[in-house]
């Protein structure tokens, strides 16, 4: 087997820059190569890349695989597709992380199955271990960590006999930070070669906007969840915010409910966010959303019910209703700020 | 001649609706005592493609994978308006994971093809993967589209859809055959018909018309099958014996991802500072958040 201490993460391109969950899984993917002893590969694809694909070393990246083709300015499944196929077929990597975003979950899949390569979707934790499955011996596997089955159990998956492990990580569950010594820039280009069957699906129209609500960098946020009761209750949560300078987030319950935008969904199937402060009103906190806000430093649960399992994460209670519990804390707050 | 359209459903455990004793003590889940429901977005799937049979005429199926109880979702299939459903099931099936399930389905489509869209919700909810779309494509040799929030029109062999991307939008024209994944948005699915819940509510698999059989000795297999079939109530069973597939490629023993751990999340009691629901005891809370300068 060769190169079999590879480990590749697919940089994902939005309107010519480079995607935050990028840094992201280039960072994760330097402690996984470091643990392998292996290299780390960012593998770009797209048209006039050459100088973004220079940060990618800021972040631990040994070496570039650069894909560049008029043709492939905007993502598109069948050419990105064959072009992963092909490097993945050819140069084997032991590992090879996406982002768990629009792009990676249409990508991902497809690689995965013409390599034959296992894969897991939405991962909260990475992974090396040695491994005894099935009274066999496995040195070194990937483990792809992430909640399973409405978040009541953590499920670590492994995929012992394929040569390529596959995962793709929500934006923002790792941590991301520039390495102190970069590698040497190494940029090694790849042709390509377009074929018809690229253009079976074309793009006619495309609509990007930035991003109107960042959870990410708010450095308070006041979350609900279903036991908000209506969308009507979650103006209370907007003016907290409003009071206090932070954000609205919301439980997958809540936006499934109609209560909040998807935009705004914290957790496992939404953003991971770590601000300052975090307050959680009417969220049972049920693993998903536990994985996107449990590093938050201060967390402040408020619900009618005391064993709603959200306490157990919290650093301060409140037992009660958010109708009554919130319009308190709001004159609280104006009166010892005045 | 009008298209073909195949959708993909699935039957999921409900995974909203977890109650205490759905978790074993041992932290495994007991998915007999959870509820067996119609994944929502391949309801959504369904919706689409009786849209555009009401609109263009096309030919709509239905295809499932799962245990024999699976059948329940296509008779609700059928009861919304599809002209025909299948029940892929197998024993060798079980444990499949996205690839191998991928595998089994794409080896279905192409013995029951040849159809010019495939339609499936982008997940389902006791995963939440959205693997099975792309994969099943891909085995197909087929192009995708995923994230589907629209289709705007079906002409001449190619569709234009919208689908959803990173804060925003793209709109494509795709050339058939093509597979397509749908987002909840894009459209509610409408309601069962009385008129066809009453036609098909006997509508009966193999392995039904074979329990029947079993429980009357006047009741053969071959003539309840041919009898059910022409009245358009049998659905049609597929197994390994029917498809042109590589054991070794189906269900567990298909499946490069392995459970290797399984930790129930129970939650151990934090230790936090328990503030009364009081303007005295929110203002306290307010000083320390003060002091610890998140405030202020």
């Amino acid at each position: 087997m060769k190169n079999k201490h590879e480990v590749w993460v697919f940089i994902e391109i939005r309107r010519q820059s480079i995607a935050e969950v990028s840094f992201e899984l280039l960072s994760k993917g330097r402690k996984l190569a470091d643990r392998l002893n292996g290299e780390l590969k960012a593998v770009i694809i797209g048209h006039e890349l050459k100088k973004l694909a220079e940060k990618t070393f800021t972040y631990g990246a040994d070496e570039v695989l650069l894909v560049d083709h008029p043709n492939l300015r905007l993502y598109n499944t069948l050419p990105y597709s064959r072009v992963m196929n092909m490097l993945v077929k050819k140069y084997e990597p032991r590992i090879v992380l996406f982002g768990a975003t629009f792009i990676g979950r249409d990508l991902a899949p497809r690689v995965a199955s013409y390599t034959k390569s296992g894969l897991t979707a939405d991962c909260t934790d990475l992974q090396i271990s040695d491994v005894t499955y099935l009274k066999k011996e496995y040195p070194e596997l990937l483990l792809q960590i992430r909640p399973a089955f409405g978040g009541n159990i953590v499920a670590t998956i492994i995929t012992p006999d394929t040569k390529v492990q596959m995962a793709t990580v929500r934006e923002g569950v790792m941590e991301m930070h520039p390495v102190e010594k970069p590698a040497k820039i190494k940029i090694s280009e790849i042709p390509f070669e377009p074929d018809p069957v690229d253009d079976l699906v074309k793009i006619i129209e495309q609509h990007q906007e930035d991003k109107k609500i960042n959870l990410k960098t708010a450095p308070i946020i006041v979350a609900g969840g279903y036991g908000m009761g209506s969308k009507e209750n979650f103006k209370l949560l907007h003016q907290l915010a409003q009071t206090i300078g932070g954000e609205v987030g919301g439980s997958r319950a809540a936006v499934d409910a109609g209560f909040v935008e998807h935009e705004r969904q914290v957790g496992q199937t939404g953003v991971t966010v770590r601000p300052k402060l975090y307050i959680a009103v009417g969220i049972s906190g049920a693993i998903q959303h536990r994985a996107g806000m449990q590093e938050s430093n201060k967390i402040i649960a408020i619900n009618t019910d005391p064993d709603a399992p959200i306490f157990g994460v919290c650093h301060y209670g409140i037992v009660g209703d958010a109708t009554e519990v919130i319009p308190k804390f709001i004159q609280a707050y104006k009166e010892k700020l005045k | 001649m009008s298209y073909r359209v195949l959708v993909l459903v699935k039957q999921v455990p409900d995974t909203s609706n977890i109650s205490g004793d759905v978790m074993k003590p041992d932290g495994t889940v007991n998915r007999s005592k959870l509820p067996a429901v119609f994944n929502p977005e391949d309801k959504v799937a369904l919706e689409l493609a009786l849209q555009l049979k009401d609109n263009y005429g096309v030919h709509v199926s239905a295809i499932t994978m799962g245990p024999p109880k699976a059948s329940d979702i296509l008779r609700e299939c059928l009861y919304m308006g599809v002209d025909q459903v299948f029940l892929v099931t197998d024993r060798k099936f079980a444990g499949a994971d996205t690839l191998a399930t991928s595998y089994v389905l794409s080896s279905a489509i192409t013995k029951l093809g040849p159809f010019d869209l495939v339609l499936a919700g982008r997940q389902a909810i006791d995963g939440d993967t959205a693997q099975v779309g792309p994969q099943t494509a891909e085995k197909l040799n087929w192009p995708q589209i995923t994230y589907v929030e629209q289709i705007e029109k079906l002409d001449k062999n190619k569709i234009t859809v919208r689908r959803k991307i990173d804060n925003g939008f793209e709109r494509l024209t795709g050339t058939m055959p093509l597979l397509l994944t749908v987002i909840k948005d894009a459209g509610v699915p409408r309601p069962f018909r009385a008129k066809r819940v009453m036609a098909f509510k006997n509508a009966k698999t193999l392995s039904e018309l074979e329990a029947m059989a079993a429980e009357n000795s006047l009741l053969y297999i071959d003539q309840l099958q041919a009898e059910f079939r022409d009245n358009g109530l049998y659905i049609e069973t597929l197994t390994t014996d029917d498809l042109d597939v590589e054991i070794a490629r189906c269900g567990l023993a298909g499946s490069p991802t392995k459970v290797h751990a399984i930790e129930s999340v129970v939650l151990a009691g934090g230790e936090h500072i328990k503030v009364e629901p009081s303007r005295e005891g929110l203002g306290l809370l307010v000083e320390q958040l003060m002091k610890d300068h998140i405030f202020g």
